[in-house]
């Protein structure tokens, strides 16, 4: 099959110069455009805040693991905006459509358009799944899943996954929501719980008065959790106070968390300076706090990029003169020749970068 | 026209110190440019939507154009298929090449983040790259707007288009010159950043001019092949009208093309420039070279979009990177602001700036009659 499509796209390539015969072909479906697209196919409210969008990809789609993110591209007042959502339908193949789950959170841009607009037969663009938020292969050992608020999304993911391929597993799923009303998924785990013997366990923080996450209560509610691989997804807060407990039980090993959003430290007074991009001969003025990323952005670059939280690395830009700094951490570092992860470093005065 | 802006005579002399052939003040220059500088940002503030809706529509016109058009033409040995195929190729090269192409790789659409409607990958349909056109253009001819010597699009490196370009016996030969540059002009265009003239002075190295030379014949081979070559032969037996088809177009486009773009910079009443005149100049004397060294073509929609609003081409040469569709918009303003600083606002309709183009190109293909007395009693 291959082997006579290739010739024959090789030939359309020479014909359609210089551009691609998808830019033609998009004319017929937007899905047959260049690049990974998708087509919302159904737009599901989860909550009064929550979405859920099935999305259909097109033929490049190469599938997601249950517990990985997608990244979308969205075109919201004509402008592009990426974001990584989990996928929440569990595995998807190739021919598969997925669903990832948004939560319209405070002041996001994009989270809240979605949570507004979006409708079926929107065509969104895509990245290829990615992630290591994910079960490992073979036989399963004993799982904890401790989660809060849309950081159900990918365990959700996991879950479904278990179900639907059948596979044995030990479950213990800890879930912190607020109240009953933002209580994603809520009916879906009740319901797999039941059919699969799952112990999964919701704490109403506000609603009941609930406690949060903390030693004792974990030791209460499972008390083998030092023999289970566990997976935390959820807020800044329930992150570091799951990450030190099993830090200090020196089970780092067995520990496996996803981050939703970077978690920028607010460093005091940090100036910025004038970013200088060189190869493109553009520069701008940017504030001590904002990633270069999108400074670059605005001054009119698409620097090539991934999830813009820090963790993959695929914004790597060489470093040509100056120092930035991580916004993750606070810490003020390069030299040039270093390599920056310009979605999380700000300017730390005046900075070349090799762009 | 100037009297009720209260003029001082010695700052007026100032500013004629400075060359620039308006009558006003530092200051009122600086009060101009703050003008277009609040204009231009109130503009570009309102991007939204609409605007990714027009260019994305553009881009699809275009491509229906295209696709029907030379769909047509393989059923071009009936004449009306022909004309009409070779006319729909014809528009949908000029859309490609004005509206869109020119347009995007200036950065006029680089807001909406999107990668295939971007500066830094947008390839057009003839056979300049676009990446060589950005230096040559971009950065070349719109900042160096008609300073002589500077600015390469004075003239081409070929004619002679400023009484400021010395005159040399090769210029008799410039109406012929010209017409062959009009007809061949996408070759030209990719020819124009090689710089042959400096290379002959040995100002730019061979090799660089060959490297150069080497990367326009990998676009010009593809686009060879794909007008001349492989749609022809798709066409099986009726190659020839396919190909003469696919010439006739290529020229139509050279041709509208090269009308629209000696519009803009050489009609009667723009003003050219020295390096001298733009020593020191600053972002308000720059908006005014801008204004001062283009012109703009009357005309109705239409005409706007298939000269890739160069039409408004004193707009365009104040905000380069502003998206095309919002020149006209822009237009009514600047014209508002000229008025009231006494500026010249040339806009005439296309004969009117062409017949001028043309008979300075005759006139200059001369040396200078006399030196110009207007500009010593002034």
């Amino acid at each position: 099959m291959t082997s006579v499509l290739r010739p024959l796209t090789r030939f359309g390539h020479w014909l359609a110069t210089p551009l691609l015969p998808e830019s033609y072909l998009e004319l017929i479906d937007p899905l047959l455009g260049a690049g990974l697209r998708g087509r919302i196919e159904r737009v599901i409210r989860e909550s009064a805040d929550a979405v859920s969008l099935e999305i259909r990809p097109n033929s490049r789609w190469q599938g997601a693991r249950a517990g990985q993110y997608v990244r979308l591209g969205v075109d919201i007042d004509g402008v592009r905006h990426w974001r990584c959502y989990s996928v929440s339908s569990g595995n998807a193949s190739r021919d598969d459509s997925f669903t990832v789950t948004v939560r319209a959170i405070e002041g996001g841009h994009v989270s809240t358009w979605l949570n507004h607009y979006a409708r079926a037969g929107m065509v969104l663009m895509l990245d290829q799944a990615a992630g290591e938020f994910v079960l490992p292969a073979g036989e399963l050992p004993k799982l904890l899943f401790i989660t809060a608020g849309s950081g159900i999304t990918p365990v959700m993911g996991m879950l479904r996954s278990l179900a639907a391929t059948g596979r044995e597993a030990d479950v213990v799923h800890l879930h912190y929501s607020p109240d009953e009303a933002s209580n994603l998924f809520a009916d879906d785990r009740r319901g797999l719980a039941l059919t699969h013997g799952w112990n999964s366990l919701t704490r109403l923080t506000r609603s009941r008065g609930d406690q949060h996450f903390s030693a004792d209560q974990l030791q209460t509610l499972c008390p083998d959790w030092r023999d289970r691989l566990a997976y935390v997804c959820g807020p800044q807060s329930l992150m570091d106070s799951v990450s030190a407990h099993w830090q200090s039980a020196g089970l780092n090993e067995q520990l496996k968390q996803e981050n939703f959003r970077p978690a920028l430290k607010t460093v005091a007074a940090g100036a910025g300076g004038e970013v200088r991009f060189w190869h493109s001969e553009r520069a701008a003025e940017a504030a001590g706090d904002k990633p270069l990323l999108e400074v670059a952005e605005q001054a009119g670059l698409l620097p090539k990029h991934g999830c813009r939280m820090g963790i993959c690395q695929g914004c790597l830009v060489t470093l040509k003169e100056g120092q930035v700094r991580d916004l993750t951490t606070g810490e003020i570092f390069g030299e040039a020749g270093d390599m920056v992860r310009i979605c999380v470093c700000a300017a730390a005065g005046n900075v070349t970068l090799d762009l | 026209m100037t009297a009720s802006l209260n003029l001082d005579k010695n700052m007026i002399a100032a500013a004629r110190a400075r060359r620039l052939p308006v009558d006003l003040t530092d200051e009122q220059v600086q009060q101009f440019g703050a003008e277009i500088e609040a204009l231009r940002k109130r503009i570009m503030d309102s991007l939204g939507e609409k605007d990714a809706r027009y260019i994305r529509r553009m881009i699809k016109t275009q491509r229906y154009l295209e696709i029907g058009g030379r769909g047509l033409l393989f059923a071009g040995i009936l004449p009306p298929a022909w004309l009409a195929g070779t006319a729909m190729l014809g528009v949908a090269k000029i859309l490609e090449n004005m509206e869109i192409g020119h347009n995007v790789i200036h950065g006029q659409w680089d807001w909406m983040r999107d990668p295939e409607i971007h500066s830094s990958k947008w390839e057009w349909d003839n056979v300049c790259p676009s990446d060589q056109w950005q230096h040559s253009h971009n950065y070349m001819h719109h900042k160096w707007t008609n300073v002589v010597g500077m600015d390469r699009d004075v003239g081409y490196g070929i004619l002679r288009m400023s009484e400021k370009q010395p005159w040399h016996p090769a210029y008799l030969a410039q109406p012929v010159t010209n017409a062959l540059l009009a007809t061949f002009f996408q070759w030209g265009v990719a020819l124009h950043d090689v710089e042959f003239e400096r290379v002959r002075k040995g100002e730019k190295s061979f090799s660089e001019a060959w490297g150069q030379l080497k990367h326009i014949g990998k676009k010009v081979r593809k686009q060879v092949i794909k007008d001349y070559v492989l749609f022809p032969l798709l066409a099986g037996p009726f190659f020839l009208p396919v190909l003469a088809g696919n010439i006739t177009a290529n020229l139509i486009r050279n041709l509208w093309a090269y009308m629209i773009i000696f519009c803009g910079h050489f009609p009667d009443g723009v003003e050219d420039f020295l390096p001298e005149d733009i020593e020191n100049e600053d972002k308000a004397h720059w908006y005014l070279r801008q204004l001062l060294g283009s012109a703009n073509i009357e005309g109705g929609p239409l005409m706007h979009i298939m000269s890739g609003n160069l039409s408004h081409q004193m707009e365009h040469h104040l905000f380069p990177d502003m998206p095309s569709n919002r020149y006209a918009e822009a237009a009514k303003e600047v014209r508002a602001i000229c008025q009231k600083y006494g500026l010249p606002y040339n806009s005439k309709p296309l004969h009117r700036q062409f017949g001028s183009v043309l008979a300075k190109v005759m006139r200059l293909s001369l040396p200078n009659r006399a030196p110009k007395q207007a500009m010593v009693s002034a």
